[in-house]
């Protein structure tokens, strides 16, 4: 008895969980495919793009300063031991390109622009926004998603390149102009340890993978939301939630497949 | 009104990224824009490598003047098998010049270091420098002092 009451349940939360990942699937292509390229699609892919990369530009930089300048601190304090502090700006360039640029833009992404997108939708869905669109015959994954969608996937690499850029700089002001270490060897040593296509190019593709998956969840979690304000709050805690655990795991995944020959 | 603002900071935000891909490629990566042509290719045979890797460097005096741009195992001579190339601008290695197998510092990475010789004829495309000296192999030194081999 207990048992078939077990198997019904557990059953349940199985064939709800693959239903999920069915209709994200779904939604996900298409809206994908829905972006309409005509002069009015192109205007609400640039205010997307406004919205979530260009206003995440600040917290961007800011973080990749401050995180460029602890690596260089500390990276200091370990290499001195050896008196290789030359390899500073080898290790703080290759830290920042491979890992911490795709990684930490993404994480950050996923609170700043894809809690938004989440709130956004599922505010739509609950004032019923979105079925009334439905009932003009506009619709809404067109006209609502997909330029989030795309936006998403455009601004993420953009940003996790001048994360990248800003956080060399903020190693450079550290290391260099308040730790002394001599400025050719910092750029020579970056230089001849950085590989264009083993760690810009495959930094770029995490960073892109990232940004499809966050903005993903975060457009599907507003979507899929219980129209209630409870729903919503609910929604968007997953949001942050699914994308950081999302991020850090696809970026092992990536990790062992991109770097695992080197 | 509005809509034009957010189209120039989009336009801006897209540039500045580009401009931080293009810092990426050419200042962290030193990714050059130069192309293969103004380089010559020459090949070298080594009994051991001891760790050189393509991309290692090939320097003349200690200057760099080239790259190994492909290493293979010459299967004939079991020996293996180094295509450098060599900056144009640097045309005058004799035919007899001595290529070896050094190590930057204690612990650094192997370039191939280039010694010129004396002969009036100079290596050009495709030649093969065949007095080459290996890589010094610690362990091997050290093996020998260790086994008595070599007298201190």
């Amino acid at each position: 008895m207990f048992l078939v009451e077990f198997l019904i349940k557990n059953g349940r939360a199985g064939i709800d969980f693959s239903s999920t990942i069915g209709r994200s699937g779904i939604f996900l292509c298409r809206s994908i495919l829905g972006l309409s390229l005509g002069p009015k699609g192109l205007k609400l892919l640039a205010k997307q793009i406004y919205m979530v990369g260009v206003l995440s530009l600040v917290i961007i930089v800011v973080s990749g300063l401050f995180i460029g300048m602890v690596l260089a601190l500390q990276g200091y304090n370990i290499l001195i031991d050896y008196g290789s502090e030359q390899a500073i700006g080898q290790m703080v360039a290759l830290t920042l390109v491979r890992e911490l640029g795709p990684v930490v833009t993404g994480l950050l992404f996923a609170g700043r622009a894809g809690s938004a997108l989440t709130a956004e939708i599922g505010l739509m869905k609950a004032t019923e926004q979105l079925s009334s669109m439905e009932m003009m015959g506009v619709d809404p994954l067109k006209r609502i998603i997909a330029p989030r969608l795309w936006a998403g996937f455009i601004s993420m690499p953009i940003l996790a390149v001048i994360f990248s850029t800003v956080g060399i700089f903020g190693g450079l002001l550290v290391g260099v102009d308040w730790l002394g270490v001599y400025e050719g060897a910092f750029w020579a040593n970056m230089q001849s340890s950085v590989n264009f296509q083993e760690d810009v190019l495959n930094g770029l593709i995490k960073s892109l993978v990232f940004g499809l998956v966050c903005t993903w969840i975060a457009v599907f979690q507003g979507y899929d939301s219980v129209p209630t304000s409870e729903g919503i709050s609910i929604a968007t805690t997953k949001t942050v939630v699914y994308s950081s655990l999302a991020v850090l795991g696809l970026d092992f995944l990536l990790t062992a497949v991109m770097f695992s020959s080197i | 009104m509005y809509q034009r603002t957010i189209e120039a900071a989009v336009g801006v935000f897209m540039i500045l990224g580009f401009g931080a891909l293009m810092f990426l490629a050419i200042e962290v990566s030193g990714l050059s824009m130069s192309n293969d042509s103004d380089t010559y290719k020459i090949y070298a045979q080594f009994d051991d490598l001891g760790g050189l890797n393509v991309r290692g460097k090939v320097s003349l005096a200690g200057v760099p003047v080239g790259k190994v741009s492909a290493i293979s195992l010459d299967e004939e001579a079991y020996s293996a098998l180094v295509e450098m190339e060599i900056d144009k601008s640097v045309d005058k290695l004799s035919l007899d010049s001595v290529a070896s197998i050094q190590t930057a510092g204690l612990l650094g990475e192997k370039y191939v270091s280039l010694s010129v010789g004396g002969e009036e004829e100079y290596l050009k495309e495709g030649d093969t420098i065949f007095d080459t000296q290996s890589a010094l192999n610690l362990e091997k030194i050290i093996g020998a002092f260790a086994s008595g081999q070599v007298e201190l």
